[in-house]
């Protein structure tokens, strides 16, 4: 049995949802009719949406964003990794280890700081240059080494600002039980700090994916540099439209699921 | 001073109205009696000195003002803007007349834009860092790891005319491919000749160009033209003053000039 207010709230749900759906259907209704009428649309559609090049670059885009994934699978152990070490540097507070704590800001400072690309260029050129022997001057492994770099710098950031959003009557807890300064973090601090940013860490290997790509400015023939190359032997657009479809494909579900995980933890929270 | 000035413009005006009057490009430039043309940002020797086409000085710079000659233009008429590569082949209005920064005339890009005919043919030449114990032949070509530049048409006679045992690495622009050579990443990349050329001798330090494929050998040839939007009408009229310009020697001559049939590099066998 159904009361007043119950259905009330009833209507002014179905009202809403009504409301939204006419909305969202005249503007892609608008989008549909306008768009083809503007004068520019035909040669735009041939550069662009060419049904014939997107069948034929496909297969051999999806195989080049294998090295994508790649080279994201083995940088995300070693950013998770250093942006720990790099974070518990910043949060050292024996006097000793000062030295410690003014490279970690240093180090966030100056990766935060410079863009990807930059570091990319500068590391991807600049180390091999100092005459390493083959294999070891790949770019692989410099490309690699610069995003680690940057990422690590922005995962100990999020990492440090979960650790000291642990409430300190935590800290007073354990050093009551006596614990070690070590054993606090390790058993008290560290497991709640990184579940607390896991969303936001989600966020930033997103981020990591997409930046993967700008590794082909140091020679590997990814995803968008194959695309490049498809774009000046067809002299069309469209395998840059097919990346981007590639890259929505893994991108879509994994902000998707960062989104949830926020939500997750904002509802436990509440 | 001014009244030299005024009469130098009116006395040009009146050579150009002359010139206009029996001219093909009446009305179909982007600014009246100008002829606007695009190059690259930089543009490099040999096609360009200095990064300055409007002195004339460079191969594609001279054959500009000789093809604006025999079209009608004064020299003063014809003013330089730049372009990237992608903004050229990108549908839509253009800033240009002409787009000339080594353009490989393609079947797949003559749909998008026009080419006027060929005003250079170019071998392909393997430039390498120090060619000690290299030789030029095919075998030699196969194990040595390339580097190629994306946008040129050099990437398709790597893949298939030498066929590496390991896949080449790919760079946007020339200076990066010598910056992978630098550094050890690369040991051969394949460049038109008089780019070899240049970045051997001035570019790459210890670079040397092992070796040239005759343009002929190549099923096609890169063949440079100018770039014009899809249906440009101005396209017969930059046709015409480039055939004039073959049959009179003068293309021909400009080439001498600027790219001296290159000595020592070897054809690959």
């Amino acid at each position: 049995m159904v009361n007043r207010r119950q259905a009330y709230e009833a209507h002014q749900r179905r009202r809403s949802l009504s409301i939204a759906g006419v909305s969202t259907a005249l503007v892609l209704v608008a989008m549909i009719l306008l768009v083809p009428l503007a004068p520019g649309w035909q040669a735009v559609k041939a550069s662009f949406f060419d049904a014939a090049v997107f069948a034929e670059t496909f297969p051999t885009l999806l195989q080049a964003f294998m090295i994508d994934v790649m080279i994201f699978a083995w940088s995300v152990p070693l950013i998770l990794g250093l942006g720990l070490a790099i974070a518990l540097a910043r949060g050292a507070r024996a006097p000793a280890l000062f030295p410690l704590r003014i490279f970690g800001a240093v180090y966030v400072d100056v990766f935060r700081g410079v863009p990807v690309i930059l570091t990319i260029y500068l590391i991807g050129f600049g180390i091999p240059g100092l005459g390493l022997p083959r294999p070891w001057n790949s770019p692989y492994i410099w490309g690699t080494v610069a995003l680690v770099l940057t990422y690590s710098a922005y995962v100990a950031e999020v990492l440090r600002s979960g650790i000291e959003s642990v409430h300190a009557s935590q800290r007073n807890a354990a050093i009551c039980l006596g614990l070690s300064e070590r054993d606090t973090m390790r058993y008290v601090v560290l497991p709640q700090a990184i579940r607390r940013v896991v969303p936001a860490n989600m966020n930033m290997l997103v981020a990591l994916q997409k930046d993967v790509a700008l590794l082909s400015f140091i020679g590997p023939v990814e995803i968008l540099r194959q695309a490049g190359i498809y774009k000046s032997l067809l002299a069309n657009f469209t395998p840059y439209l097919v990346a981007a479809v590639i890259f929505l494909m893994v991108t879509v579900p994994a902000t998707r699921y960062a989104d949830y995980l926020l939500n997750r933890d904002r509802n436990a929270r509440s | 001073m001014h009244k030299v000035l005024a009469i130098s413009i009116i006395a040009s005006m009146i050579a150009v109205g002359g010139a206009q009057a029996q001219s093909c490009h009446e009305g179909k430039t982007i600014s009246a009696g100008k002829l606007t043309i695009a190059t690259g940002n930089p543009a490099y020797y040999p096609w360009v000195l200095d990064d300055a086409p409007e002195s004339g000085q460079g191969f594609e710079a001279a054959v500009a003002y000789a093809l604006a000659g025999k079209m009608g233009f004064m020299q003063g008429d014809v003013i330089w803007t730049r372009t990237s590569f992608d903004q050229a082949i990108q549908p839509g209005a253009k800033d240009f007349d002409l787009n000339m920064q080594q353009f490989s005339i393609t079947e797949q890009r003559d749909k998008v834009v026009d080419f006027s005919l060929p005003y250079y043919t170019a071998p392909m030449a393997v430039l390498v860092r120090g060619a000690d114990g290299l030789t030029a032949d095919m075998a030699t070509l196969k194990r040595l790891k390339w580097g190629v530049v994306a946008t040129t048409t050099a990437l398709p006679v790597v893949m298939e005319k030498i066929a590496p045992e390991s896949p080449p690495l790919i760079y946007d622009d020339n200076v990066n491919v010598v910056e992978a050579m630098k550094a050890g990443q690369i040991d051969a990349a394949l460049f038109d000749l008089p780019t070899a050329l240049y970045l051997g001798a001035v570019v790459l330090e210890g670079g040397q160009v092992l070796g040239q494929f005759t343009a002929d050998e190549t099923k096609n040839p890169d063949h440079f033209g100018a770039l014009m939007t899809e249906g440009n009408p101005l396209k017969e009229c930059v046709d015409a003053a480039l055939t004039e310009m073959k049959a009179d020697g003068s293309l021909a001559a400009i080439e001498a000039q600027w790219l001296q049939e290159a000595t020592g590099v070897p054809l690959i066998q």
